[in-house]
């Protein structure tokens, strides 16, 4: 009696896909994509050759920032980014609260709860820059039109998470608090916001932060911010005052970032 | 006598000090709030604001029969805006992984260096969006796909470098440990102990990533870097509002299609 069948070699075990043909297949088709794809892109390489001295450039700008030329227009900027950001996001956060309450399953009728969750699918399946578009058309330029975008996407972020978080909910309290005979009001105020209020200012924090990463963008297509300062830094070919603006982007969203998870920390 | 009745206070949720601190947190709140709005709204053109409502309607009118025959113009954009998102990912996705080694407390090579620095990219590529990394690449290497693509790839560091090296740092220590017991050389660790860890999250993040890069590579094009927000744009710039109706719901399919694709992948992986 032979012992040739037992494997002598060890090899490594397949994680994700199990049978060998799959796997065979699937490797085939992503050569197979990669080379179309690859192939619809056209590079003018002359272009990218010219364009390298203005990287270059653009790179130097960075290290050497320009504040004091364009100040004027990055602090407006810079203000009207900062205001956007504060209002749309009290405005946001006051208008999504009750739309979170109508969109949570043990608190509302269904009829309610079907219109307040289609209001959050129409807020959260648009780009924000898509209805900056809009907003800009209707409104006319400036941060108005950039604090109705951010309002309307803070209100599909915020009420969507905090519906779910009231669904979550302890029904025990809940429970004892309906027991007491109170009404759906005290209910809410009783039961339900202790429960969900830390969570709450952590969601509103971290909305502010991303709003303000938002109103640098939504500048670009006429909504104000600092965001409309970059365009014209790059298209008058300024790179040392755009690199002055990018600095000043990072530097605050890194300060938001750090205070907004100190904050939360401390709260919780 | 009644002894009860000197037991007349009423019950209340917080201690007046807590309510006094309350309602000075509120009213500062509201102060903050009234003070950026008039500094928000001081150039604003009230007239265009009680405007909207017919320009609303206006708008809405020139968009309602949305113009059909448009549609086979789009299917190439189309293809160019997923190429954009899956070789934007692909390109991030191998610029993110030796960052995140670098990054990780366990696997980076020099905590005091090394570090700083991958963390650093990682921050700048964040806080960046995906629009402004196109139009700075717009302007440096000229508008088109491959602006589009290192863009996406620039944007998607900061994201799967961070939830990776997070992942990087929760591996079991044990596991790392009986391969280097073996007598494994570094790379043997890495390859044996951390990798196999990793896999699932590093597959689960990169879906995701794609799935959010759909979305950012459909307005890549208002910048000029290629896609079907070319075509956006430039129904935009004719007020084509017809068009722009066929558009923006071809986008709002694709999306919801990735999303359903990414759900589904996830759910398979993890």
């Amino acid at each position: 009696m032979t012992v040739a069948a037992y494997p002598t070699r060890w090899r490594r075990p397949p994680q994700i896909i199990k049978d060998r043909r799959w796997r065979i297949a699937v490797q085939i088709g992503i050569v197979v994509y990669l080379i179309l794809a690859i192939g619809t892109v056209d590079v003018n390489w002359a272009r990218v050759y010219d364009g390298l001295e203005r990287g270059q450039r653009f790179v130097m700008g960075f290290l050497q920032p320009d504040f004091t030329s364009r100040w004027r227009d990055i602090s407006q900027g810079l203000v009207e980014s900062l205001t956007m950001t504060l209002t749309s996001t009290v405005v946001g956060v006051a208008i999504s609260v009750p739309i979170g309450i109508g969109a949570a399953r043990n608190l509302a009728p269904p009829w309610v709860y079907y219109v307040c969750r289609a209001i959050i699918a129409v807020s959260r399946a648009l780009q924000e820059v898509i209805i900056a578009i809009f907003f800009v058309a209707m409104f006319g330029f400036g941060p108005f039109a950039g604090f109705l975008t951010l309002s309307f996407a803070t209100i599909g972020f915020i009420a969507k998470l905090l519906a779910d978080d009231i669904e979550e909910i302890d029904e025990a309290q809940a429970e004892s608090i309906r027991a007491t005979g109170a009404s759906w009001l005290q209910l809410v105020n009783y039961a339900v916001q202790p429960q969900v209020m830390p969570r709450l200012i952590g969601l509103s924090l971290y909305r502010l932060d991303i709003n303000f990463r938002e109103s640098a963008v939504i500048g670009i297509v006429g909504a104000g911010g600092i965001g409309a300062t970059l365009n014209t830094a790059i298209d008058r070919y300024e790179y040392d005052s755009a690199g002055a603006v990018l600095l000043i982007i990072i530097a605050i969203v890194m300060v938001a970032e750090y205070g907004s998870s100190y904050l939360r920390k401390f709260l919780q | 006598m009644n002894g009860i009745t000197h037991f007349s206070q009423v019950w209340s949720h917080r201690t007046p000090r807590a309510r006094l601190a309350l309602w000075v947190g509120w009213a500062a709140l509201v102060a903050l709030f009234v003070w950026c709005w008039q500094l928000m709204t001081a150039n604003t053109i009230w007239f265009f604001v009680q405007d909207a409502p017919r320009q609303a309607a206006d708008i809405g009118s020139r968009m309602m029969p949305p113009r059909w025959s448009y549609l086979p113009e789009l299917w190439a954009p189309l293809w160019d805006t997923i190429n954009i998102a899956t070789l934007g990912t692909l390109g991030g996705v191998i610029m993110a992984v030796p960052v995140a080694f670098l990054a990780a407390r366990n696997t980076t090579p020099s905590a005091r260096i090394l570090r700083p620095f991958a963390l650093f990219v990682i921050v700048t590529s964040r806080s960046i969006n995906s629009l402004i990394w196109a139009l700075l690449l717009v302007a440096i290497i000229g508008p088109g796909l491959l602006a589009g693509i290192v863009a996406i790839a620039l944007r998607s560091i900061g994201f799967v470098g961070k939830l990776l090296y997070e992942a990087i740092e929760e591996t079991d220590a044990r596991q790392i440990e009986a391969v280097a017991a073996t007598g494994a050389s570094g790379a043997q660790v890495l390859s044996y102990g951390i990798v196999p860890q990793i896999m699932p999250a590093f597959w689960g993040i990169t879906v995701f990533r794609w799935d959010i890069n759909i979305r950012e590579s459909t307005i890549l094009g208002l910048v000029g870097a290629g896609g079907i927000g070319l075509k956006l744009q430039a129904s935009l710039n004719t007020l084509a509002w017809s068009q722009v109706t066929v558009i923006l719901l071809l986008i709002l399919a694709t999306v919801v299609l990735s999303e359903w694709v990414s759900a589904r992948m996830r759910h398979a992986i993890i």
